[in-house]
């Protein structure tokens, strides 16, 4: 069923043009394909994650009721939707008009551009559109064959604990594919072995499958032993929590393949969540650039300007990834065409030689492209966000004042600013928690551990999902953390919440 | 065939309304969409299902803002919790914009009445009012020229000239003449009028305190909007009550803070007295409404109310309803005493309780929910 369809005509001409322009800027991307589909299917392809097939689940209804309602009343608009695949798919809406589609058409050369070129994005599969619909096949399948209640039940568990990633999976390091070459050689001959078919599971699933094949071996020799005892190593400290439990949690074939369902997915959309302010500010700076410097008709400035200030809205309670983004890309370009950093430019005491400083070094273009490429918002912030920007960005840190019961602008300061935004961007705005043990005391208990930097876990959160991850281990789990300045260990058995001091 | 997320959807609806999956019941919130208007702002519910995970607690940790403004200045609402940067993984780049939003009250009304799949209420039959009005719902061949109906009237003419043989596919001229010419006129139609009068009583003891004010103020604001979408002539009515009772304007009703004890018989009375004074129960659909936290000064006193319920309210009323809004103070007993004598037997009589804000709008469904 095609919801949405290849742009012809003026539109398709329009698309001819932009690229011709983002060509011309040195943007490079993948080949870019628009389609134009009303209201309903573009808020059911945001509610899937752009995506216009995933597997049955209430959530995506959830974001779907309330994306439609937000349209029917009048609050929100989705212009456009961008998903990170080769080629590149994006989505229009059909009601835009033309000025919006101009712009959102520049818009998605930024992003595709980031898509190919930012290195936290060279390791997603762009083929995700074609893995997205055989996850959701696969999982139909096992809602067929054990029942859709029960399979729900079990992706409710495993959601739960979908934002215990580790970034450093997305690193593609020497040994990673040392490693990824044996575990291909390794198939090869278990496959021999065993009589494997090779087929359409995922990567997890073989995985697991193998290890659940050691076990069994071992089972043979000890058959009394319980089936998870084998090799639960008692110090493998891992931030990557979904797939600790494929490999070593006591789950049913088909519940191990859906947990590497869910995180492979989860693995896919974090470089997006890593970048938000760079992929933003970038579509943002060439959306901005390509109108107003070929793209805009005179008759179409006002509609524009209205727009992008709309886009580019200040908020007092939050950033937006867009507005600061666009801004600091803007001033690296600023900084690197003029000279504007460096050891001599920063010992300069005089205020006003600093503001006139002008080596005429005309690298800004360079510079951004190379930043775009390298950095994720973390780096990003971390080395560009200057004092003067904050100043003219008028940036501030706030904070509850239990007094009035408001929360009040605390400090305009420099490092605090920069402090709290880093802290913000931490591992992706996620509490870090890692596996400690999975032999806690020697009673087969997992032990996670909360890496704590200054905020306390939700409690009331944590006991509902530490309920969940019982579901999956089956046996107590304990989470260490800090809790009002005190250390603890909350303890989860199957019955009852309680923490051990 | 509609699209899976269609199903999704469906299954989606069917939790938060507790048909499926229980174990999921207490992950659901009634969330509310915040619609401004003017300088108001009223809520749509927006319920949704926290599924949960380790994430931060303290709301008091602040965030980062950006604009005018000196430190000690306040910032106005609370941080957002989605809307930090590096979060929310839906599909990149979706260029989502708040637009501002008229609403009318109709439109408002309807919103409610969809979400909380409000009944229509049925007037009082014997009791409506005929009148007659003028409605433009047929055409006529005279007429000011302010009423032409251009499309029957083209029509018409097109008709005419293929009669005629005047009709030229090649050129498709159509002329109208004098005699095409058709008006939009008015039929006389005889009308139900129904009228309805709200009576809202609010205890206004020292033991209610301003949350508690605050719910009947937005649940009253609702029901209101509700009930104008109902019916075509609406009054209200204010009734204040300690250990006396007097009829008051709005302003008054949500402003006044009385303390000492509370005897509901006088609301009751005084509301006997509004309704044998001004609203003939042939002609008129009455709801009275009661809000309080549920003390009541004695038994007797109580008695005295449930007699004057009996024997004079309920008989005229479509519907009682009496909330009881939960106060640190407050027993809550008079509710008990309202369910003892009255069980879920009573038709007429919808008693709701009312935890916190969250519960306005459970309260008013189980108020309006009968369709009465």
């Amino acid at each position: 069923m095609n919801r949405s369809k290849p742009i012809t005509g003026e539109l398709l001409a329009l698309k001819n043009q932009i690229e011709g322009y983002a060509v011309e800027y040195g943007l490079d991307f993948f080949p870019q394909i628009f389609e134009v589909c009303d209201y309903d299917t573009i808020n059911i392809l945001a509610a899937q994650g752009g995506f216009p097939s995933r597997y049955p689940h209430w959530k995506f209804g959830m974001d779907y009721d309330q994306l439609s309602k937000g349209y029917t009343y009048g609050l929100q608009k989705i212009y456009e939707m961008v998903i990170n695949t080769d080629p590149c798919y994006a989505y229009l809406l059909q009601a835009n008009n033309w000025v919006d589609q101009k712009i959102v058409m520049a818009h998605v050369y930024g992003h595709n551009d980031f898509f190919k070129n930012n290195a936290w994005f060279s390791n997603t599969n762009r083929k995700m559109m074609d893995v997205m619909a055989n996850h959701g096949t696969k999982i139909r399948r096992y809602m067929d064959r054990y029942g859709q209640d029960s399979v729900e039940t079990f992706i409710d568990k495993v959601l739960s604990l979908e934002n215990l990633l580790d970034i450093n999976e997305l690193y593609e390091t020497s040994s990673l594919k040392r490693h990824r070459k044996e575990q291909v050689e390794q198939q090869k001959s278990e496959n021999e072995d065993d009589g494997y078919i090779i087929d359409d599971r995922s990567a997890a699933l073989k995985s697991f499958m193998r290890t659940k094949a050691r076990q069994d071996k071992k089972e043979d020799v000890r058959k009394d032993e319980e089936e998870f005892s084998a090799e639960l190593p008692l110090t493998h400290k891992t931030k990557d929590i979904l797939g600790y439990l494929i490999q070593y949690a006591p789950i049913e074939e088909w519940q191990a393949d859906i947990i590497g369902i869910l995180r492979e997915e989860a693995y896919y959309f974090l470089p997006q969540r890593l970048t938000k302010i760079m992929n933003e500010g970038w579509a943002s700076y060439w959306h901005s650039t390509i109108m107003t410097n070929k793209a805009l008709d005179a008759s179409e400035i006002v509609d524009f300007a209205d727009k992008h200030a709309g886009v580019m809205y200040m908020s007092k309670q939050n950033i937006n990834p867009y507005k600061i983004g666009i801004e600091l890309m803007r001033d690296i370009e600023y900084r690197w065409d003029r000279g504007m950093f460096g050891k001599e430019y920063n010992e300069c005491a005089d205020m006003s030689e600093k503001i006139r400083w002008n080596t005429k070094l005309g690298k800004g273009k360079e510079k951004i492209f190379e930043v775009r490429k390298s950095h994720n918002d973390i780096s990003f912030i971390d080395e560009f966000l200057t004092p003067d920007f904050c100043e003219r960005q008028q940036l501030f840190t706030y904070k509850y004042n239990p007094r009035n019961g408001r929360f009040e602008i605390d400090t305009k300061d420099f490092n605090a600013i920069k402090q709290k935004l880093l802290s913000q961007l931490t591992n992706f705005g996620q509490p870090i928690i890692e596996v400690e043990s999975g032999n806690y005391m020697n009673r087969k208990e997992l032990l996670l551990s909360h890496v704590h930097y200054g905020v306390d876990l939700d409690v009331g959160f944590a006991n509902e999902t530490l309920r969940n991850l019982y579901a999956i281990w089956r046996r107590p789990v304990n989470l260490k953390t800090r809790y009002e300045d005190k250390e603890v260990i909350f303890h989860f058995d199957g019955k009852e919440f309680r923490p051990q001091h | 065939m509609d699209h899976p997320i269609k199903r999704d959807h469906a299954r989606f609806r069917k939790i938060v309304k507790g048909k499926i999956r229980d174990n999921l019941r207490k992950y659901v919130s009634q969330g509310n969409q915040i619609i401004p208007k003017g300088t108001d702002k009223f809520t749509v519910p927006m319920p949704s299902i926290d599924i949960p995970r380790f994430r931060f607690g303290d709301k008091s940790q602040g965030g980062l803002g950006q604009g005018q403004g000196q430190p000690g200045d306040p910032v106005d609402g609370q941080p957002d919790p989605n809307g930090q940067p590096g979060q929310g993984e839906a599909g990149e780049g979706e260029g989502n914009k708040e637009l501002d939003v008229e609403l009318s009250l109709e439109e408002l009304a309807r919103i409610l009445g969809e979400e909380l799949e409000l009944p229509n209420i049925e007037p009082k039959g014997k009791k409506s009012l005929q009148s007659v009005v003028d409605r433009y719902t047929n055409i006529g061949t005279t007429g000011p020229d302010s009423l032409r109906h251009l499309r029957r009237t083209y029509k018409q003419a097109l008709k005419r000239q293929i009669a005629m043989d005047s009709y030229d596919p090649e050129n498709p001229a159509v002329i109208p003449i004098r005699r095409d010419f058709r008006y939009r006129s008015a039929d006389t139609k005889v009308e139900m009028q129904n009228a309805a009068v709200v009576i809202y009583m609010m205890d206004v003891s020292g033991s209610m305190g301003d949350e508690q004010k605050e719910i009947v103020r937005t649940e009253s604001f609702w029901i209101n909007l509700w009930l104008k979408s109902q019916y075509k002539d609406i009054e209200i009515r204010y009734i204040i009550h300690d250990a006396t009772a007097k009829e008051v304007d709005e302003q008054t009703f949500f402003r006044t803070r009385e303390s000492g004890g509370t005897l509901i018989s006088s609301a009751y009375n005084l509301c006997k007295e509004i309704i044998e004074k001004d609203y003939n129960p042939n002609e008129w659909n009455i709801y009275p409404f009661h809000f309080s936290d549920g003390d009541n000064w004695s038994a007797d006193d109580t008695k005295l109310c449930l007699d004057l319920l009996d024997n004079v309210i309920l008989p005229v009323s479509n519907v009682f309803c009496y909330g009881q809004v939960e106060s640190r103070y407050g027993s809550g007993q008079f509710y008990k005493d309202l369910t003892s004598k009255y069980g879920s037997d009573e038709e007429k009589l919808i008693l709701s309780k009312i935890k916190n804000k969250e519960g306005i709008l459970d309260s008013i469904k189980e108020f309006l929910g009968k369709g009465k």
